[in-house]
């Protein structure tokens, strides 16, 4: 699916409108430079989507990312926003510095396996740590594309390279990782299904700490072939959803049409508004139960299950912007009235000296 | 039996050292102590006693990698003429430490006066001396009740014998404790009390046989005392900084723990109570320097502050900073060399590798603080400089300047606005017409920036990355687009000339110059007076204090015979880039280099000048 598709001539009643009265138009990027087929190309459009269901101002968004074929795609979607496409695993560092001097970006960060859990472990967790305001979704599919396929740290024991190498070590899990060290809203999702991805992403752009998002999307080129665990015959095959999520932001709370079937509905109210509403398929889950969450991804992981949905949410949690004492201004902006003390704390501090 | 000054009624030593002149205001006292016993306040409270009778002074910690149990070692130098650099002879010494006190006693100059504490038996290692023993333990157990307040309190003992010996003024001792402990006032009470225990007891059993001594006198009045690392934080604070992210490292960590102390203080909206900043320690030094891009990025005044290790892991970042012209400022509290090296000695160690840090060609502007004066204004130059230039400025200090307490005129108010550099808003973007992130529209190699947020409609967005990219910041691998960008980064740095600190030159006509830069420039102020008076040779001086060189280096090098670059460091690292800068001139460029992890000294400076100015040691002497 290509992202760059002209906009469809308009009807005579013009584009179709989001709730700030914008067309997708105005979310899209450039033209994708990755394969074919690639699942990252999926996971740009829904992002498109996200953010224009969900109203976001495209001028307040900060489009992060490191190195490899995921950070690419932040030049793919949103134009209209700033992008910044920094070093290899160290997007964290850069989103934070960011949103350090201007706490009221939208951040998206969009990286890789190998940017995240092999050279950007070390500023992963402490991304997940501090619990930063921002969106941190993975572009999982197990390799290294841009240096032509070799495995990364996520791909699965006992998983095949074209080459026919076999990965002998055991796959980091970033969902019960990132659960273990505090975020607050943690999802796995694949990228040929776009439609849970898009509830998901929606629910996580409403979220007002850390939403980590590990998305299984797989690499046409050097790893979708038969003994990969994550070609999307694998995962097609494989793929077992927790639940069905849906997320009804504040302005369709009245509206009747929601996108999740009638049922044993859960509701996750969210504190900047929206609704996050989960049907179980199956088992008794509550993404809000900590230890249960743990206690599931630890069984499914070991098993190697495909697991996707909703894993872990802690709406109210504090991020690390609320810890410092700021107040609603912009720093990155601040006048020099405000940043630069008087002549006379400059002569207390004198007289201190003396 | 060799002892030379001993209770009072007792008879002289066999080798008395000769009755000398009284030598006044002019000596270098040293105290050798255990590292974690609290000596630190006591011989500040010394310092800041000579520094209250007007005499000018300076101290230096030579202190371990440890936390408690090394020794350590404090030095005061009082000198009526102003000379604060290292000097190698000590001439009162305060033996606290067991360990290393026979090494100490050995080390002194003859004629030295020894305090020591009298079971140590020192006084058999030299005859030429003067030995004062003390019942250090006696005393203290006498005048502080709590057995474990003795190991601090007994250094407040040596501080009232040391008063008596240099004729110290009490009132200012007191003043100086007071200052200290104006919070703990039980402590204050107990801390007097030692110092009046050694000055009775001095007083009543001790003969005064060395020279040396203080008296009032007028060259201090209106200075501060700070360290380089606080003068650098204040400098921070008054420039505008918002974003800080640091990862603890010695000796830079003081800098922003420093700076926490003054923003808590000084940098709360008094309207709301909100902080008008935000200080993160970062997770290791990769982090701290990628959060000041990602802040500088969004239009913060960040900053972070490190040393050698940190400036070794942060290279990455900084190539990205420079080749995406984001800005943001990078101190660099200089230590010794290489890998660990001596984590607590001092050297201008990383001169060569920031100019030039990270892959690719990349080339910084760096400044060269000498003092605290510049330490607090070139910090806030940086912050202008880097937003106006749009890359990351480096602030080279060093341990010596950074950690150590330096006599220094009161900081003056900043008259200069803050600069913030080429920044447009939306309506600026579209006045512009064909705007674009990374074009060079007033000539002078500076394109325009926008801010992540700006509102509007988006024309103001761009997209940054660390990959080739044209002038609207759009990826591209073309050769030409990739030389007229790195060219015109290149060009930056020489619009950057005409703004950095300049030189200062002192000039007469000699046919020898002298080149320094940072702490060292206070040990050429008196290898320069010691050349003249001792060895008839008179040198011109070129202080450097920013890189890239300007011309007026170039010329201070061209119009001398001979031209001695004084570093800190093994490799001369500040001539090798002259010599880069300059070729035609190499064969007038010497090198004098010190490198052993205590701060230059002004003899190291004269002896090796004056041995490759002289034919007769020319031959087998000059390096």
């Amino acid at each position: 699916m290509s992202i760059e598709t002209p906009p469809a001539p308009a009807p005579a009643a013009g584009p179709k409108l989001n709730h700030i009265g914008l067309p997708i138009v105005d979310y899209q990027g450039a033209k994708s430079t990755l394969c074919a087929g690639c699942g990252h190309d999926v996971i740009t459009n829904t992002i498109i989507s996200a953010l224009w269901e969900m109203g976001v101002e495209p001028h307040r968004v900060a489009k992060m990312s490191g190195i490899g074929c995921s950070s690419k795609t932040t030049n793919y979607f949103l134009n209209r926003a700033w992008g910044f496409n920094a070093v290899h695993g160290r997007m964290p560092a850069v989103a934070t510095g960011a949103l350090l001097a201007n706490r009221t970006l939208v951040t998206v960060g969009v990286s890789g396996d190998g940017d995240t859990a092999a050279i950007g472990m070390g500023q992963f967790v402490h991304l997940l740590r501090r619990n930063m305001p921002m969106l941190y979704l993975v572009e999982n599919n197990g390799v290294y594309g841009l240096t032509k396929g070799q495995f990364s740290p996520t791909a699965d024991y006992g998983s095949k390279l074209k080459t026919g190498v076999v990965n002998d070590l055991p796959p980091i899990d970033l969902c019960t990782m990132a659960i273990e060290l505090g975020c607050g809203f943690v999802a796995r999702s694949f990228s040929a299904d776009r439609k849970q991805l898009l509830q998901i992403l929606k629910a996580a752009v409403a979220h007002r700490g850390l939403s980590l998002i590990d998305v299984i999307s797989p690499c046409v080129t050097f790893n979708d072939h038969p003994g990969s665990t994550k070609s999307y015959d694998y995962g097609r095959t494989h793929e077992q959803p927790l639940h069905e999520i849906g997320f009804v932001p504040e302005w369709e709370q009245a509206a009747q049409e929601v996108d999740v079937p009638a049922g044993e509905l859960m509701d996750v109210p969210m504190p900047n508004g929206g609704t996050i509403k989960i049907r179980k398929v199956g088992r008794d889950f509550d993404p809000r139960d900590k230890a249960a969450a743990l206690d599931l991804l630890r069984v499914s992981s070991a098993k190697q299950e495909f697991l996707t949905g909703l894993f872990y949410v802690e709406p109210e949690k504090q991020n690390f912007l609320d810890l410092l004492n700021l107040g609603p201004a912009v720093l990155a902006t601040l006048p020099e009235s405000k940043t630069r003390p008087s002549r006379a704390a400059l002569a207390q501090i004198m007289d201190e000296l003396k | 039996m060799s002892q030379t000054t001993t209770l009072p009624g007792s008879t002289p030593a066999q080798k008395p050292v000769p009755d000398r002149a009284p030598i006044v205001n002019e000596c270098s006292i040293q105290v050798g102590t255990v590292n974690g016993s609290g000596s630190q306040t006591a011989n500040n409270t010394l310092l800041r006693a000579i520094f209250q009778m007007g005499i000018p002074v300076s101290g230096k910690n030579l202190f371990p990698s440890n936390i408690a149990g090394l020794p350590t070692w404090f030095t005061i130098r009082a000198n009526k003429h102003g000379y604060v650099a290292r000097r190698k002879e000590i001439d009162v010494l305060v033996c606290m430490n067991a360990d290393t006190a026979v090494e100490d006693v050995k080390a002194v100059a003859p004629g030295a006066a020894v305090v020591y504490e009298d079971t140590l038996g020192l006084d058999k290692h030299r005859t030429d001396v003067v030995f004062y023993p003390v019942p250090f333990q006696k005393l203290v157990r006498e005048c502080c009740p709590d057995p474990k307040l003795r190991k601090l309190v007994v250094n407040m003992v040596y501080v009232g014998v040391v008063t008596h010996l240099l004729g110290i003024d009490l009132a200012e001792i007191q003043a100086a404790l007071t200052k200290a402990f104006s919070k703990k006032p039980k402590a204050l009470t107990l801390n007097l009390a030692a110092v009046d225990a050694g000055l009775a007891w001095a007083r009543a059993n001790l003969v005064k046989r060395d020279p040396f001594r203080v008296e009032r006198m007028n060259a201090t009045a209106g200075k501060i005392l700070v360290d380089g690392n606080a003068a650098a934080a204040i400098g921070c604070m008054f420039a505008g900084v918002t974003v800080v992210t640091w990862y603890p490292i010695t000796p830079s960590s003081s800098l922003c723990e420093t700076l926490i102390d003054y923003m808590k203080e000084h940098r709360i909206d008094p309207d709301t109570g909100k902080a008008t900043f935000a200080i993160v320690q970062a997770e290791d030094e990769l982090a701290a320097v990628g959060m000041v891009i990602g802040a500088g990025w969004a239009g913060a005044r960040s900053m972070t502050s490190t040393s050698g290790p940190g400036i070794s892991l942060m290279n990455e970042f900084i190539g990205l900073g420079y080749y995406a012209e984001v800005p943001g400022v990078i101190f660099d509290i200089q230590r010794t060399g290489p890998s660990t090296g001596l984590p607590t000695r001092t050297m201008q160690g990383d001169v060569l590798k920031t100019a030039y840090s990270s892959h690719g060609d990349c080339k910084h502007v760096c400044l060269y603080p000498a003092n605290p004066l510049e330490a607090y204004d070139f910090a806030m130059q940086a912050f202008d400089l880097s937003e106006m230039l749009q890359t990351p400025v480096f602030v080279l200090s060093d341990l010596d300047l950074g950690m150590n307490l330096w006599m220094s005129d009161a900081f003056p108010y900043p008259e200069k606005p803050i600069s913030r550099g080429k920044v447009l808003d939306e309506a600026g973007v579209v006045a512009m017409k064909d705007w674009g992130r990374y074009k060079d529209v007033d000539g002078d190699a500076i394109p325009y920036r926008t801010l992540p947020g700006t509102p509007g409609e988006g024309k103001a967005a761009y997209f940054t990355r660390g990959s080739g990219h044209d002038e609207n910041g759009r990826y591209t691998e073309s050769p030409a687009t990739y030389v007229r960008n790195m060219d015109r980064l290149a060009r930056k740095l020489e619009t950057a000339k005409k703004t950095i600190p300049a030189p200062v030159i002192e000039s007469a006509g000699n046919k020898v110059g002298i080149l320094a830069y940072g702490t060292s420039h206070w040990a050429l102020i008196e290898a320069r007076d010691q050349l003249k008076a001792e060895r008839s040779i008179a040198t011109d001086y070129c202080r450097v204090r920013a890189f890239p060189f300007t011309d007026e280096v170039r010329q201070f090098i061209a119009s001398h015979d001979r031209v001695y670059v004084v570093e800190q460091n093994r490799d001369g690292q500040l001539l090798g880039m002259l010599r880069m800068d300059f070729p035609e001139l190499s064969m007038t460029l010497k090198s004098i280099r010190h490198y052993n992890g205590l701060p230059l000294d002004a003899r190291t400076v004269t002896e090796a000048i004056a041995s490759q100015e002289s034919p007769a040691v020319a031959k087998n002497g000059a390096r």
